[in-house]
């Protein structure tokens, strides 16, 4: 049966995608037919084995690229790419970010650069360069994932807060302009996620972050992936410039 | 279709402008090439000549004639 999705034989791009949600969601396109580019920042290997499971799980095509999402030459050099070989983009999810958590005397101008580098502009120039080439189909939905940190704050977090808020407002911003070319840009925010950022908490921390959660679930992956999946499909072909909170009704 | 009929189909797409308008001197700011119109200008230029421009390319793509000097970078001579 065709797939209401509508992806399949179309191209993404995820950035941060060997781990956590960034691999989540190179999967769940991948898994609709899509042809998934990933980028890591460190771990080639890594990158190599993930680009082998999308092929050999889902049959799509892959490509892996290394370079951290601040360098925009790095990030230029791969639209280049992606442009030479698919001559088109359809879907950006701009999932790459740290988090460094410090108290606010404890932040260093070293940590404050480089959390707004990876989180702000390394959300940007992706941004930049996905846009001109979703441009020339005239389609194209970019999804930035933010936090529900950003929204609200939290204690210790003043500085990936910050670059989690930009992100609603990059999405803003950016859906008002590129609206008219049918290109769609919206956020997902989620709440506490089970990933390597939040795995070696103290059993009472997580307890505590349980508890706060109406659902009385800390979230898995796939639950911000299928809201991505949503984001990047047909389905949503109405929908730029919201933010979704995924969270399970930590906030309500 | 020459390179400099390229460049006008890019215009005329982008800006819905008069193909007589488009001169050396039709400028950023000019009627109909705002701020909004600009990113269609480049993603029809960028097409039509199957390119893909430098962040700086973009940002200095500012006439009709500038637009020819950038091509050139790009190995196309309008």
């Amino acid at each position: 049966m065709e797939s209401s999705f509508n992806l399949k034989g179309k191209i993404a791009i995820v950035t941060g995608a060997t781990r956590g949600i960034g691999w989540s969601c190179a999967k769940v396109l991948a898994k609709n037919g899509m042809t998934v580019i990933i980028n890591g920042v460190s771990d080639n290997n890594m990158l190599n084995q993930r680009v082998d499971e999308l092929k050999e799980l889902y049959g799509v095509e892959s490509e892996g690229y290394l370079f951290d999402v601040s360098d925009s030459n790095a990030v230029k050099d791969c639209y280049n790419n992606i442009f030479k070989k698919y001559k088109r983009l359809d879907v950006l999810v701009n999932n790459a970010g740290i988090m460094i958590d410090a108290l606010i005397p404890m932040i260093s101008n070293e940590m404050l650069d480089k959390i707004l580098d990876v989180n702000i502009k390394g959300a940007i120039y992706n941004l930049q360069y996905a846009s001109r080439l979703m441009g020339r189909n005239k389609s194209g939905s970019i999804i930035n994932i933010s936090s529900i940190i950003g929204r609200f704050g939290n204690e210790g977090q003043t500085v990936y807060s910050a670059s989690k808020a930009a992100l609603i407002g990059i999405t803003m911003s950016a859906a008002k302009e590129l609206a008219p070319q049918n290109i769609r840009v919206n956020a997902v925010a989620p709440g506490i996620i089970q990933t390597d950022l939040i795995k070696n908490y103290a059993a009472d921390k997580t307890m505590k972050l349980r508890d706060s959660i109406k659902m009385k679930r800390i979230g898995t992956p796939e639950d911000i992936s299928n809201t991505v999946l949503f984001l990047s499909s047909s389905l949503s072909e109405y929908v730029t410039g919201q933010v979704i909170g995924v969270d399970g009704g930590m906030l309500i | 279709m020459s390179n400099l009929d390229k460049l006008h189909a890019a215009f005329v797409e982008a800006l819905d402008v008069d193909p007589s308008g488009i001169t050396d001197s039709y400028s950023y700011g000019d009627d109909k090439w705002d701020s909004v119109a600009h990113m269609a200008l480049v993603v029809s230029i960028e097409a039509q000549f199957d390119i893909m421009m430098e962040t700086d390319d973009v940002i200095d793509l500012s006439s009709v004639g500038k637009a020819k000097e950038i091509l050139a970078k790009y190995g196309i001579i309008v």
